[in-house]
């Protein structure tokens, strides 16, 4: 099987310990994966605040890139959804049919992270170690778009030396919504405020999830008040073991 | 009254005052908590809710598909039993019908039941400017009324205000609207429900006539069915001389057994209760009374021409969608500026009105994170996450010709994303940016990353209320080419 890493963006600019612990772990589980260096973006950003021609260069580039893979693993919920439930409407849009058959062949091969790990490779203990007290935000979109259920709490359990606490509220979105969390920051401020408090009120020292884009939002109101919890991506905690 | 929708700020700026309220947040965090879980828990009980929903969007979506031929049924059989059928294009002709029926009938009051058609297209305002007072039966709207204020919920008009601030209203405005509120009245749920009926029943014992709305219209036997709590209907229905019922074209159902699929969704779904207390139904006119019915268009055409829109016209007005939104819990009905607020007012005003002509109807698809719980509650499976989506696009299509500073970001990142080499170069400029950055950032963040400091605008929007980590010195792609991967 033919594996590759969509990194993302975000990740790639910003976040780039994620895409590292990607291919730490898949590399543990004994598979070789990609970085299809050609890959950008998912055309997300533009997607959703309503750019739908600036999004089809971008979403041509997403499926030239990773053209010929068996699976594209990534480490975003969002992204994900984003390239299953999107990429056609924007490929319809561009009224090229050639890249509407291309969008329709690559966007089922797409699968987030505990998909793949639990679903394709059939594991759930990926011999990770974290010695911490971690609580899990289940991100909107890997939670209603995609419906990986409860793949990521049955990664987490197996990990060694964790101790995994409940989010009280944890399906509620913690307002960073993209483009939301400028357009109406405000508004997205007060739901990261309560998504805070309610991690808060776990006495967890780390907030994990499965997509850095939450994280940023969150984990930069629990800095901003000085919370001492840290946040961390969910790939990142399964590549830690004894030795690392 | 005085209070109205016109002229309200776009939905940022409405939503600021909202987010400071105390007393609205809390309102309204508990009232929405309460009746979310209400709702699951009776949801949870019906093991083929998903079938039922299935069931529910193919009838209306099938009804939609043939929506003349169906009207066409309705006002034949209506006007087969004797009621009076208008059509109505827009809200002004709406009001116009029904304050020439009170004229014919020299009536200068009005009752009021289960009306949003009629608080859309701004009835009671119309027919006060030609002198005739309507009267709101049904509690919340009363409250609302009376305190001069504007509904905030669809069920709920009142969910706004708690127990001590409806005392405070009856107690100061009933006796100018009626019969007065007792002086000892407190702030107990059922003194404040006594107090109403008191004064309602005044109201229902004199009113020659009364505007109803309707929730679903069956077109096979000209049935009109109002769903509520308080058996106001029942009063406005059949008390009354006249009865002008404002229906909205797209509550029409084919036939009555179409409804059994509906009065099991609507009540589980709305006020999460298994059975709704009344189901009122009439098919035009009774004996010794006269009946008139406006089947109202205002913007339900432009919606059913909008192919990915045109799904918002399933909607029963549950409210579920309202009560589980996460924005809307926190800022409120009013900020939506309509009678449609919180999810699903975000798509039916824009498909109603339109887009690119008004700014705060511009605002309202851009009034959510997407999270998709609204989708996921709503029992006729209206995808509200995609209408959105695609309200935003039309949003920004209809202002492509003055390009704003948010269409040349867009377009510039488009750029930059369809190329990896351009992305390449931009994460190295991000890199050097923010290692002089982080100079002036002194903060580390849990975790040891370092924070750059406060941004200017529009970064400042960000990082006003959020810490915003550094850019690493490298990104996954240098490190990937550094480490020779390939
Ligand atoms: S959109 Fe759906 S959930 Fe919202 S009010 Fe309408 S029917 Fe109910």
């Amino acid at each position: 099987m033919k594996v590759a890493v969509q990194v993302t963006c975000i990740n790639d600019a910003m976040f780039p310990d994620t895409g590292k612990a990607v291919f730490t772990l898949l590399r543990r589980l004994g598979v070789e994966a990609d970085f299809p260096a050609a890959q950008t973006c998912c055309a997300q950003p533009m997607v959703n605040t309503g750019y739908l021609d600036e999004a089809v260069p971008v979403v041509r580039n997403f499926v030239d890139a990773f053209a010929g893979y068996d699976a594209i693993v990534t480490p975003s919920g969002s992204c994900a959804g984003s390239v299953r439930h999107q990429h056609s409407i924007v490929a319809r849009r561009s009224g090229d049919d050639r890249l509407a058959a291309t969008v329709a062949e690559t966007s089922p091969k797409v699968y987030e992270l505990t998909e793949f790990l639990v679903d394709v490779l059939g594991v759930t203990d990926v011999g990770a170690y974290f010695p911490h007290r971690v609580t899990y935000h289940p991100t909107c979109h890997s939670l209603r778009m995609l419906g990986v259920g409860d793949r990521p709490l049955r990664l987490l359990r197996e990990v060694r030396g964790l101790d995994l606490v409940e989010l009280p509220a944890a399906d509620e979105c913690c307002g960073f919504g993209g483009t939301f969390a400028v357009k109406n920051a405000e508004t997205s401020t007060a739901m990261g405020a309560d998504k805070a408090r309610h991690v808060l009120d776990t006495g967890a020292e780390v907030l994990v999830a499965g997509d850095n884009s939450c994280l940023l939002h969150i984990g930069g109101l629990l800095s901003r008040q000085r919370t001492g919890v840290r946040v961390m991506h969910l790939a990142e905690v399964l590549a830690g073991t004894e030795s690392s | 009254m005085s209070a109205t929708f016109v002229g309200m700020p776009a939905f940022p700026a409405a939503a600021r005052e909202a987010l400071s309220d105390t007393q609205l947040r809390r309102n309204l965090a508990h009232a929405t908590g309460t009746i979310r879980a209400k709702r699951a828990a009776v949801v949870g009980e019906v093991d083929e809710w998903e079938e039922l929903r299935l069931a529910g969007a193919a009838i209306k979506d099938n009804t939609l598909r043939h929506l003349d031929e169906h009207l066409l049924r309705l006002e034949e059989s209506l006007t087969d039993r004797g009621a009076t059928v208008h059509w109505a294009r827009d809200a002004a002709e709406a009001c116009e019908i029904v304050a020439s029926i009170a004229k014919q009938h020299a009536v200068d009051e009005v009752v009021k039941v289960k009306s949003m058609a009629t608080q859309e297209i701004g009835l009671n305002e119309a027919l006060a400017a030609q002198g005739i007072t309507a009267w709101e039966t049904d509690l919340a709207e009363l409250i609302v009324q009376l305190g001069d204020d504007l509904p905030s919920h669809i069920l709920v008009p009142a969910i706004h205000r708690n127990r001590a601030e409806i005392r405070e209203i009856f107690r100061d405005k009933m006796a100018a609207a009626g019969r007065p509120a007792p002086d000892d009245l407190s702030d107990r749920p059922a003194e404040l429900a006594g107090a109403a009926r008191l004064h309602l029943r005044e109201k229902f014992l004199r009113a020659r006539m009364a505007v109803s709305g309707a929730n679903f219209a069956v077109a096979e036997t000209g049935t009109l069915v109002v769903v509520e709590s308080e058996g106001n209907g029942r009063m406005c229905l059949t008390l009354p001389e006249v009865v002008v019922s404002v229906v909205g074209i797209e509550k029409i159902v084919p036939t009555w057994s179409d409804l059994d699929v509906f009065l099991q969704l609507l009540p589980r779904s709305s006020t999460g209760e298994r059975m709704n207390p009344y189901t009122s139904t009439w098919s035009g006119a009774t004996e010794g009374q006269e009946a008139h019915v406006v089947l109202l268009d205002n913007g339900r055409t432009r919606a059913l021409a909008d192919e990915v829109g045109r799904q918002a016209l399933r909607c029963i007005r549950c409210s579920a969608c309202l009560n589980v939104c996460p924005v809307y819990e926190r800022t409120g009905g009013h900020a939506y500026g309509s009678v449609y607020p919180g999810p699903i007012g975000a798509i039916l005003n824009p498909l109603l009105r339109g887009t690119g002509v008004d700014d705060q109807v511009d605002s309202l698809p851009y009034a959510s994170s997407l999270c998709g719980a609204c989708f996921e509650a709503c029992p006729v499976r209206i995808d509200i996450p995609e209408v959105l989506v695609h309200l935003r696009s039309k949003v920004v299509d209809a202002h492509r010709s003055a390009p704003k500073a948010e269409a040349v970001a867009m377009k510039s990142a488009s750029w930059v994303l369809a190329d990896s080499k351009r992305l390449g170069l931009a994460e190295r400029g991000l890199g050097l940016a923010g290692r002089l950055l982080g100079r002036f950032g002194r903060k580390v963040m849990p975790g040891g990353r370092r924070a750059l400091g406060r941004l200017p605008w529009p970064g400042s929007l960000w990082s006003n209320a959020r810490d915003v980590p550094a850019p690493p010195v490298e990104s996954f792609r240098a490190w990937w080419r550094r480490e020779g991967r390939r």
